[in-house]
């Protein structure tokens, strides 16, 4: 029995539907007016700076949850990896198990937490800090976000150094490798795909994200995802939200594009999602 | 029959999926598209065991997103609850069923002074549900008494990062438009150009830009000023579910009134259902309910009788006419709504 029919619904039904069927109507309303072609949100998206400064921001939040993720995530990895199978289970399921829980929670306990009457502001001003403020400012939209995403940085980097092959480290120390060298020589190199995963996963869908900063910016913090869900739900303009869409879309390639290329220039094999 | 077992899956997959998107059709339903916190909840038991008819609610939070459904071909909602100014383009879109005043012998009960607005004059298509005036809601303990009592208090830069202010086009516009003096249903584009300014202005003391999170902020203490609605006033300063260092105030230059209405779209099947669920909410006694529970103003004229005297003498619910007579309804601008819209967009650059 041929298996891969088992994935024909998907195929066949589930992405034609829900996949390529809404790309295609973003496509048509950012091209179209009542049936007529039209480059008129096109001109109108690139002719003004309006929506710059959005999208400056969601590719900076999106750079910089990539980083922190990835300088918290990889050592955290590798701790896992070298730990004995039972407690790194045990701690790995505690990294995702903020997961279980619906996001929307996860922000709004965010919320309380960073509140002016919350418990960390509270702290800041027993310590001596004057009016210490955290909710409705970038840091708070950034620290949200990376608590978030952490999981999606560690989680692919963890797989691929768990299965790496333990004899090419012992042959490493053999041939007179310091720690540091083994690392920076085999482990490192070897990694990369997890790290272009998990690179991948956390800042396409953090370039996207808008409930995280509506719920903690208070639209201090403007992010291109914002700005395209104000502009089909309040300002019923879904021609210039699907041209903005398309602008997301296009730098979304544009960066996994550039991550493959990464990918294979390092010369690894293999083993990524992507 | 291996073939036969993969489309047997595929066949159990979809079928699965059916019941998620359809009801279960016990009995007559009605649905309906509502705001949050705005029906009493014992009311629908008490009209299906009066009518037999069950009333399903779904909520929304804005009227553009009602409108957005409204305006789809395939409306699935048989009445609606959307504000003046949605109603009017509802009207002109031809989406609204007029409605047989003949069925609503409840109808009498409405205050005059609220039938026949701007918005629909005869009422043909809309039936007044509640009304509510735009203010402004201020911690006593935070503010001075002498800055109170305008609109420029909000740009006053003593209550720096203590403001917030509504997430709403139409709302935060009004406000600024009101603060310079204008009409707040202006299609001028000079004056539009100048409310921008003013709210550009006015950003850097504005701690964040909310919706219903400001009542909860705002009993908190987390901040000095914000802009609501009076209906929502009157629950942030209940002594007991609110907080009582709160009050309310509006701005004497005059400000907006709006009507959320009863409408029904003009697709539904259950016309006869809909206006029988109206007329049941305009009886005195289920209106008053009702008025209690959302603490929005009613423009039922027969609940003040029966009303507890905590809302007529409150000056949240009970507006004095003084200041109604100076608000204006906010009329559907048509294409114009594009000025506005490109003013936000200047704002939030």
């Amino acid at each position: 029995m041929k298996r891969s029919r088992m994935a024909y619904p998907y195929i066949f039904v589930w992405m034609p539907l829900f996949i390529v069927a809404p790309l295609l109507f973003v496509l048509y309303y950012a091209f179209f007016r009542d049936g007529q072609f039209t480059t008129d949100f096109v001109v109108q998206v690139f002719s003004d700076t309006t929506y710059l400064p959005a999208l400056l921001n969601s590719i900076w939040i999106a750079l910089a949850t990539t980083v922190v993720c990835l300088l918290v995530g990889y050592p955290v990895a590798y701790i896992l990896s070298n730990m004995k199978s039972r407690s790194a289970a045990l701690l790995s399921m505690l990294f995702i198990m903020p997961m279980w829980m619906n996001m929307l929670l996860r922000t709004i306990a965010w919320k309380i937490l960073l509140d002016d009457s919350g418990i960390i502001v509270r702290l800041l001003e027993w310590l001596g800090m004057e009016n210490p403020r955290l909710i409705y400012t970038p840091g708070a939209v950034l620290v949200a976000t990376i608590y978030d995403f952490l999981p999606f940085m560690i989680l692919p980097i963890y797989t691929v150094l768990q299965k790496l092959d333990r004899s090419l480290i012992e042959a490493a120390h053999d041939l007179g490798a310091n720690s540091r060298q083994t690392f920076l020589r085999v482990v490192l190199p070897q990694s990369v795909p997890g790290i272009v995963s998990g690179i991948t996963m956390v800042f396409v869908p953090s370039m996207s994200t808008f409930a995280v900063s509506t719920m903690l910016g208070g639209k201090n913090v403007m992010l291109f995802g914002q700005v395209i869900e104000q502009k089909f739900l309040i300002g019923n303009q879904w021609g210039v939200g699907s041209t903005l869409s398309l602008v997301l879309i296009v730098l979304v390639l544009i960066s996994m594009f550039i991550m493959r290329r990464v990918e294979r220039d390092t010369g690894s094999e293999g083993g990524t999602i992507w | 029959m291996k073939k036969f077992v993969s489309v047997l899956m595929a066949v159990l997959m979809a079928m699965l999926l059916v019941p998620m998107f359809s009801s279960c059709a016990s009995g007559e339903t009605l649905n309906i598209l509502n705001w949050g916190d705005y029906l009493e909840p014992s009311l629908k038991e008490r009209f299906k065991e009066e009518t037999g008819i069950t009333i399903k609610e779904k909520v929304v939070t804005s009227n553009e997103e009602m409108l957005i459904q409204l305006e789809a071909d395939d409306c699935p909602y048989d009445l609606c609850f959307p504000s003046d100014y949605a109603v009017e383009r509802l009207i002109k879109g031809g989406k609204l069923a007029e409605i047989n005043h003949d069925n609503l012998s409840n109808l009498v009960n409405i205050d005059d002074r609220y039938m026949g607005l701007d918005y629909d004059p005869e009422n043909k298509y809309s039936i007044p549900y509640t009304y509510g005036v735009l203010g402004v809601l201020y911690n006593k303990t935070m503010v001075d008494e002498a800055d109170l009592g305008s609109w420029d208090i909000l740009w006053n830069e003593k209550y720096s990062g203590e403001i917030f202010m509504y997430d709403s086009i139409r709302d935060s516009m009004a406000v600024a438009l009101l603060y310079l003096g204008y009409d707040i249903n202006t299609t001028n584009p000079d004056e539009l150009n100048a409310a921008a300014d003013a709210l550009i202005a006015m950003k850097p003391l504005v701690k964040a830009w909310l919706t219903d999170d400001i009542k909860d902020s705002m009993i908190l203490g987390s901040g000095a000023l914000a802009v609501v609605y009076s209906g929502d006033a009157v629950w942030c300063c209940d002594p007991d579910e609110g907080n009582p260092d709160l009050d309310f105030f509006v701005p004497e230059s005059g400000s907006n009134i709006y009507f959320d209405t009863m409408v029904i779209p003009v697709n539904t099947k259950k016309q006869d259902m809909a206006e029988q669920f109206i007329n049941f909410l305009l009886e005195p006694e289920v209106a008053t309910i009702n008025t209690e529970f959302i603490g929005y103003s009613s423009p039922n004229a027969a609940v003040w009788p029966l009303l507890d005297e905590y809302y007529t003498e409150n000056h949240m619910f009970n507006i004095p006419d003084a200041i109604i007579e100076k608000c204006v309804v906010f009329r559907d601008l048509g294409e114009s709504i594009d000025l506005y819209n490109n003013a936000w967009d200047r704002v939030f650059e």
